[in-house]
Order: C-alpha cells, then structure tokens, then sequence
C-alpha cells in the first residue's frame, strides 16, 4: 500500500463511522468505544502514512472520479501534507483513545450519535484539507471542517452564550473562507490555463504572477487563514469557541484545527508563489509578535482555565508565525540554509503546540470532568484528588512554559537560532529591527511560564476554594488517563530527540526552501543538537533530561542513608493562626503586577466597594471587589462593525411598512423605473 | 601533564559544589565589614547547611508531592549548570550541553518550580513570592536576551565555550557594545539571583521579601538543598559574567599549570566582583516593586544600546 492508499483508507473509514453511527445506535453499550477507537485506528492510519511519506520526501497524486463533470477532485500527498498528516493524526489518535471515557459523561444527557458524526466528520474534512490538491476540493474540505467544528461547538446548545459563540465562530470562519476563495480566484486567473485547469493547485506551482497579483493573492490567502488560525486583531472567536465546546473537541480545535491554516499560509508561500519580496515576511512576522505578545497577556488575565487556554493558542500560532517570517524574510534574500532553519522552528513548533496543547485541554477536561467547575478561583489543591491527571497536566504547563528538556523548548530555542541569523541579513535596519523580536519572543516564553505558574499553582496546588466539599472529586477514567500520559510522553519525547525528528522531517525544507538542516544539526550523533554548526550553538536534550535525573536521583539516595523522621504539622506561616483557603492567592491576584505593569494594553475597570460596618464607619463591613478586563480588539475594531451593521439594517428596515397599499407601490414604482431604463 | 576533560569535568562540579558557600560567604562578611557590622565568617554558609542537613523535616500537613520534589529538582538542575558554564577551561565535554539560551531557561526551570513550591502550602506569603517572582522574571527576560545577544555578536555564537575562546584568545580591543552589555547584564543579574535592589536575601520582613516568601515553609534537608543551589546560582551568574565580558586566564585545553592559573584568577575574579555586588547592594536602597519595571526597561534599553553600538562602531 503507498502512502496516499492508507491516507485514503483513513479518510474512508472515518466517514464511514460517520455514516454508520446513527446504526450503532442499536448497540449501545459498544456504540462508543467501537467509535473512538476505530477513530483512533484511522487516526494512526493518517500518522503512518504521513510518517512515510516525510521520511521518503515522496509525491504521489491522484485524481479522483468524483467531483463535478470537467473538474475531478484531485489528491495528493507530499512531505508538507505529509507532517501535517502526521500533526493531526497523532493528536487525533490521543483524543480518541481520551475520548472513549470521556464521552460517556455525556451519555444520558445528550445525543451521542451527534457528538461521533461530527467528530469523525471534523477529523475527516482536517485530511481531506491536507490531502487536496485543487482549490475546489481544498474548499469543499475546509468546510466540511468548519461546519462540523460549528456543530460540535453548539454541542451543549442550551446555553445562550454558546450558540452565541458558535455563531461568531461561523461568521469569521467566513469570512475567512471568502477570502481564499478569492485567492484562489487570482492564481487561477493569473495561471493562465484555461476552464477549471487553472484551479488545480499544479497549475498554481507553475503560474506566473505580476508583484502585485501575487502580492494581493497571498494577502487574500493570509488574512483567510489568519481568521481560522486566530491571528491577532482576527482571534475575538478563539476564546468564545473553544472553550464551550467538550473538552475532546477544544483539544482538536485548538491542537490541530488551527494548523491547517499554518499549512495553507506555507502551501501559498513556498509551494505556489516562491519568490516573494521580504517585506512578506516582514508582515507576517510582525503579525506574529503581536499575537504572541498579546495572546499571552489576554491569558494571564482570565481565569476562565479554558478560556485561558485559548488565548494560549493564539500566543503560540504566533510563535509559529514569528517562525514563518523569518523563514520567509530569508528565502527572500536567498540564504536557502537559514530559511530552512526557521521554517523547520516553524513546523517544530505546529506539531509540539498541538502535542502540549491537545494534552493541556485534555487535563482541563479532567479538571471539569471532575469538579464541573471551569472557573479557576473555584479550585485548588486538586493534586491530591487527581493524582494522574496533575503530573500529566504539569508535564503540559512546563512544555508550553518552554522549559527543558520538554518539546516546547526545543521549537522556542530553535526560533531564536534563526533570531540570532539575522546579522546575516543584507538589509541594515532589518538587522537592527529583527532582534528586537527576538526580545519580545523571549517576553512571551517568560510571561507564558508566569502563567502556568499560575494555572497549575491556582488549580492544582494550595487548598481546595470551592464550594462544595471537595471529597466529591475522583480522578478519571482509563482511557482519559491513558490519552493525555501519551500526548505527555510525546512532549517529553519531541523534547529529548529533536534530532531525529529535525532528521524525518529534512525533506520538507528540501523541497519548499531548498535548503537542509538534518546535516549540520544531526552532525555529532543523537544526543547534540546544532542546528548550523557546534561553534555557534548547540543543545543536548538527553544530557539534560538524563543529568537532572541522575543528580536528583544521587542526592536523593545520599539524604537517604540516615533515616530522618518528617513530621506533618499544621502550616506554619510565620505563626499565623487562623489560615483559611480563602487567603490564598487567586488567580486574579496572582497576575496582578503583570496587570498594573501591562495594564495600559487592556480595557480593565477595576471596582472596590466597601460598606462600612453598622457599628462605626472605620469598620469595613463589606467589601466587594469587581474586575473586568476586555479585549480592546473588539472595541476598537468588531465593535463599531456591528453597530454600522445595525444602522444599515435599521435605514433598510424603514422600507418595510407592513402595509399592503405601500408594497404595491413598490412594486409599480420599480416596475416604471424598469420601463423606462428599457425604453 | 594535562587532565582528561572529563576531570576537568569533575573538577569543575567539585569546584562550584564545594566554593559556592564559600563564595556566599564571602560576600556576606564583605557586606558586613562595609556596613559596618561584624561578620559571621566565611565558612558560616557551610556550618548553616551542615546543621540544616542533620536536622529533621517539619512539613505542612497539605505539602504535595511537588513540594518535596522541588528542592531536589532545583539542586539538580543548578549542578547541571555547573557542568555547563566553563569556570577554569574551556574543555568540557558538558559545556555543549546548552548555550547561553539554553542555560537561561535551564535557571527558568529553578524559578517555575520554586515558584509552584511556593503556592504548594495554600498560605498567602507563597503566593505573593510567586506572582512577583514571575513578573520580575518576566520582564527580566528581554533585557537578557538582548544582552546575550550583543555579547554573541563578538564571537558569533552563543556557546560559551567558543564566546570564551573568541574573546579569551584574542587580541584585547576596546568594544562599547560589550561596556553596555555588561551594565545591562550586571542590573539583570542583581533581578535574577535576588539580590538588592529587587529583593532583598537577608530579609523576612513580611511584605518585602520575595524569594524568601516562597520557600518559607522549608526545612531540615529541604531547605539546605535550595540554600545551597542558591549560593551556586549566584557563584554561576558571576561566572556566566566572567566567561561573557573579562574570560581572559581561562585555560584552552587541561594542561595542570594554565589550570591553576585559571583558578587563581578565577578566585580573584570572584572577590573583586563580590566587592562590586556589594558596593552596589550597600548603596542602594530596596525598590518598591512598581518602580522594578522601569529599572528592567533600563537594562533592556542599555542591551538595545549594546547592539545598536555594535552594528553602527564596530
């Protein structure tokens, strides 16, 4: 079987899943797992193939028999489809094995035939986007992805605010599909070929466009996959969305759904278009920053733990993005071997992101699984309810923090390798400007480790603030322990071996920038990493990851030999007596200085308000303290869209009289306008 | 006769296990003598840990695994560092292990779990460390990364072995990027190992401390073991400043007599820096928190300045 046959047998049975739930309906009891795992099989069927077709570096294509008359769908699978096979594949194998136990909360309460045909439906349209190979097919996929991404988001559609967010979720995905459309639309009139030839993406790779045809098609192509990825000012849906839908399908939306725009931005870039002027890259890296910078913050400001999830996703597409543009602002000064460093930073990041953020969501999963609580300040100490889902979530929080030895380390390290480059730029400001990104990636990474202190020291850590008694919790079950232990293991793994996934993977910057990295990285064996020579930087995950060990290891043993007793006591506190959970530090709190330093980026309207007691008025009686931080994006930019949609609407509505005699007016007066134009 | 680069390896982690207290010591009994005040003794750091060690644990009755786990997680990844940084030669099989990036999130590793310790127990003193402890880690963090990023113009590269080889070994030139770079590097060093004018290490005055209020609720072997780590984070960031701006006596290869040379200077290096530290910390008084973002921006701007200088002068 070639690589593409087993991609198709994955496609293929996922939608036969699709078709047959609704029959197996009858066996209930197996209804699920027989589901999810057969989900899983096709998921690691996506991952073989994809495995395969990196290592080999091989295309194939196909030409199907569907499709409308004169335009056949075509497939087909390369190296950069392939990694992104594998992205969704392996995360999608992890939130199926996750899912089995997962969804069973559900049962009962809502249909469970819905949740497995827009799930396997989603999984589905997510290869099929990776896979196609003409513009009709690639937008018949991206939809077939939105709308049942739309429906898993309504899931749980009793709840106003959720169709709320479902619906902005459907506008901008929209929005953004209208756009590459619209790109498509230019490389296939500027391709030349003619009919519907043109809009197959190989006469793409081999139109020639004008600077500014190609200028407007990549803007278009961006702006329409920024929208889906969350790309600052277009991000107001991600935190809506994601964080309503079940935790199974925040994991897929925010670990691989978001990627697929990744992959559509580097098709149009190094695959249709080639040769593009730096400023390209110059946008697209600036755009970067700001998402990153900016997604982050928004995090640290919610305690909403999916919601700040959320954010994260947009903080880290733009790390991957900040990746993309350098790549791109390299290839545009020809230097072939530093563009193929920051593209393969890029990619690194796609795949870790979707690793530690699909584990992230599984954990806050658990977390509502177990406590049906979301909000933050309502928890605390879960490490003792939870003690499987708490290492595991904590290897997610230190692999997003970008800490060694995990994977998240090893893309940030590398993006700042390619930083670092930049003197070799022929452009005297982009030398003097491009390392001032470098500063603000390295903002991000600290303020992203900040907030993961918080998130796990607020939710997991400390005593428990909620309200009712904490005995409830009980740690869940197998298959959701077993999904997030192995996306865990994959951080870990991604994080110690970079250079045999820098190795796999050499074939994409092969063949989109024409520069390797596999040699000079992989150059002194396994265990070192250099990703242009030894010289000039060089890391060693498994000397970290083994060396901490081994000294943890000793020094415990060594503390050890003489027996000591350990006497558990009340907490100590300087002496203070009277500690209740409550005088914990919330997650409010906890980013405040972050707040008052950075706050002038937010809308934040902070209220206190203090009754004073009925005994004196120096006494406080009450107090109540109101915070509420908005996204300026919405005022600034959504916000006045929809009242010049409003007032449109209103100007139009006046038309409408509701009298019989006024519409027959209408009618006539159109019809004398009518005569005459004709006449 | 020359040794084997794996004892200088070993040498190395015996040096930077066995002085740091010596060195904390050191600059605690400068401290002393310039405020005016006896000292202790050099050698009281080690009495302090002995007697930490012998003593038995009194832990919280809520402390989790993760509590018990930190101390000995960050004397782990501190000693790794030690194995990283070159102190007398520049031949260690290690010091590939990371570059400079690498070796900042390695003490980035210290900070998130100290920082989790510290909301462990539920009291509001952890907390308060925590959350300022990240804000200033935070905002420290650019400044540092422009700072490595000046000083890796020089020598183009970030391994310090090579920094130290490019800069050690050559002939002596007057670089104004490196002057900025080494003042940025000295104001984010005072942030990172805690020391006067962002925190204070000798104070458990409740609402000033920072570092101290995390790890409040430690003792016996726990304590000791993040004591210790800590004088070897602050011996390391003078050696990362010493191998960055003044590398000139480290050893190239592991020949006995360059060695001892290299440590003679070494123990010179550290006084005289020592001295500094506390000139500074004497001089100046504690900041309010609110004040630190704009004492971090200075050493951003002055790095910026560093590389500015750099492309334009040199």
């Amino acid at each position: 079987m070639t690589p593409l046959d087993i991609a198709g047998f994955a496609v293929l049975l996922l939608l036969a899943l699709a078709a047959a739930a609704p029959l197996l309906r009858s066996v209930r009891m197996l209804q699920i797992p027989l589901a999810f795992s057969l989900s899983a099989v096709a998921s690691l069927a996506a991952v073989v193939a994809g495995v395969m077709t990196v290592a080999a570096g091989s295309v194939a294509a196909a030409t199907m028999t569907l499709g409308i008359p004169g335009l056949p769908f075509h497939l087909r699978l390369d190296p950069l489809a392939g990694f992104f096979l594998v992205v969704i594949g392996l995360l999608g194998f992890f939130v199926s094995v996750y899912s089995i136990d997962y969804v069973k909360g559900y049962g009962g309460e809502r249909s469970i035939t819905q949740m497995i045909i827009f799930y396997t439906l989603f999984l589905a349209g997510m290869l099929l986007v990776v896979l196609a190979d003409d513009a009709y097919f690639f937008l018949v996929a991206w939809e077939l992805m939105a709308a049942a991404s739309y429906f898993l988001v309504m899931y749980e559609d009793e709840r106003a605010e959720n169709r709320r967010a479902a619906f902005l979720y459907l506008l901008i995905a929209h929005a953004g599909a209208i756009a590459i459309l619209l790109a498509f639309g230019v490389m296939a009139a500027q391709s030349g070929a003619a009919g519907f030839d043109g809009y197959t993406f190989d006469a793409m790779r081999t139109a020639h466009l004008s600077s500014g045809w190609a200028a407007a098609a990549f803007f278009l192509a961006f702006f329409g996959f920024a929208a889906k990825a969350g790309v600052i000012p277009l991000h107001v849906w991600l935190p809506e969305a994601h964080p309503v839908a079940p935790s199974n399908i925040s994991a897929l939306m925010s670990g691989v759904m978001l990627k697929t725009s990744i992959y559509g931005m580097v098709r149009f870039a190094f695959d249709f278009i080639k040769v593009f002027p730096w400023w390209w890259g110059g946008i697209v890296l600036a755009l970067g920053l700001v998402s990153a910078v900016m997604g982050v913050l928004y995090a640290l400001m919610q305690h909403d733990l999916k919601r700040l999830l959320a954010y994260h996703s947009v903080e880290n597409i733009g790390i991957i993005l900040i990746g993309l543009g350098l790549s791109m602002i390299f290839a545009a000064f020809h230097l072939p071997a530093l563009a193929a460093l920051a593209l393969v930073a890029a990619l690194y990041h796609t795949l870790n992101h979707a690793m530690f953020k699909g584990l992230l969501f599984m954990g806050a999963g658990a977390v509502l699984h177990a406590t049906h609580e979301r909000n933050m300040e309502e928890m605390g100490g879960l490490i003792h309810r939870l003690p499987w889902t708490a290492p595991l979530f904590l290897v997610g929080c230190v692999s997003i923090s970008a800490l060694p030895p995990f994977n998240g380390f090893v893309s940030e390290w590398l993006t700042f390798q390619a930083f670092l480059l930049s003197p070799a730029l022929p452009h005297p400001i982009l030398k003097l400007l491009i390392p001032l990104g470098a500063a603000l990636l390295a903002l991000t990474g600290a303020l992203a480790a900040a907030c993961f202190v918080k998130v796990f020291g607020v939710v997991f850590l400390g005593k428990w603030r909620g309200r009712h008694k904490p005995e409830r919790i009980h740690e869940v079950g197998w298959s959701m322990r077993i999904g997030m232990f192995m996306a865990a293991l994959t951080c870990l793994l991604l994080g110690i071996l970079p250079t045999w996934v820098i190795g796999w993977m050499d074939t994409i910057p092969e063949q989109l920038c024409g520069g390797r990295l596999a040699e000079s990285a992989g150059k002194f064996g396994w265990m070192w990493l250099t990703p242009i020579a030894h010289e000039r930087a060089s890391y060693s995950g498994p000397v970290v990851f083994i060396g901490i060990l081994a000294v943890v290891a000793v020094t415990w043993l060594l503390l050890h030999v003489r027996a000591t007793s350990v006497s558990r006591v009340p907490v100590w506190d300087c002496g203070f007596v009277k500690l209740t959970p409550r005088m914990q530090y919330t997650a409010s709190a906890f980013s405040m200085p972050i707040r008052r330093v950075l706050g002038f980026l937010f809308a934040v309207r902070e209220q206190v308000e203090i009754v004073p007691h009925t005994n004196h008025p120096a006494l406080p009686g009450s107090l109540q303290y109101r915070l509420r931080i908005r996204d300026r994006f919405w005022n600034w930019l959504y916000a006045p869209q929809g009242e010049a949609a409003y007032w449109i609407a209103r100007q139009v509505g006046k038309l409408q009289q509701g009298r019989i005699q006024i519409y027959l007016l209408y009618s006539f007066v159109t019809l004398i306008v009518l005569l005459v134009f004709l006449g | 006769m020359s040794l084997h680069p794996f004892a200088i390896e070993l040498l190395q982690f015996c040096l930077l296990l066995g002085l740091a207290p010596a060195f904390a010591g050191w600059v605690k009994v400068l401290k002393c003598r310039v405020q005016g005040r006896s000292a202790p003794g050099v050698l009281q750091p080690y009495r302090d840990i002995w007697r930490l060690f012998g003593k038995d644990i009194v832990l919280a009755e809520n402390a989790s695994w993760l509590f018990r786990f930190t101390p000995y997680l960050v004397f782990g990844v501190t000693t790794i560092a030690a194995g990283i940084i070159p102190l007398v030669s520049v031949d260690l099989p290690l010091s590939a292990t990371a570059d400079v990036i690498a070796l900042v999130m390695l003490f980035g590793i210290v900070r998130f779990f100290t920082a989790l310790a510290g909301m462990d127990i539920g009291t509001a003193f952890g907390g308060m460390g925590s959350s300022r402890e990240m804000t200033i880690a935070s905002l420290a963090e650019p400044a540092m990364l422009m700072a490595v990023f000046t000083v890796s113009l020089a020598s183009n590269s970030t391994s310090l072995t090579q920094m130290v080889s490019v800069m050690g070994h050559a002939d002596f030139v007057i670089r104004p990027s490196l002057a900025f770079a080494l003042a940025a590097f000295i104001l984010i060093a005072l942030a990172e190992t805690g020391r006067i004018p962002v925190d204070n290490p000798a104070t458990h005055l409740e609402l000033t401390m920072i570092h101290e209020a995390m790890i409040l609720e430690y003792s016996g072997r726990h304590l000791a073991l993040i004591e210790w780590a800590g004088m070897m984070k602050l011996t390391l960031f003078f050696a990362l400043g010493i191998a960055s701006f003044c590398p000139w006596g480290i050893a190239a290869g592991g020949d006995i007599g360059s060695l001892l040379l290299a440590l003679a200077l070494l123990a010179v290096k550290l006084m005289v820096g020592a001295a500094v530290m506390v000139l500074i910390e004497t001089g100046l008084a504690k900041m309010r928190i609110f004040r630190l973002p704009d004492y971090l921006g200075s050493a951003f701007l002055l790095a910026t300045l560093g590389m500015i200088a750099f492309f334009i002068l040199e």
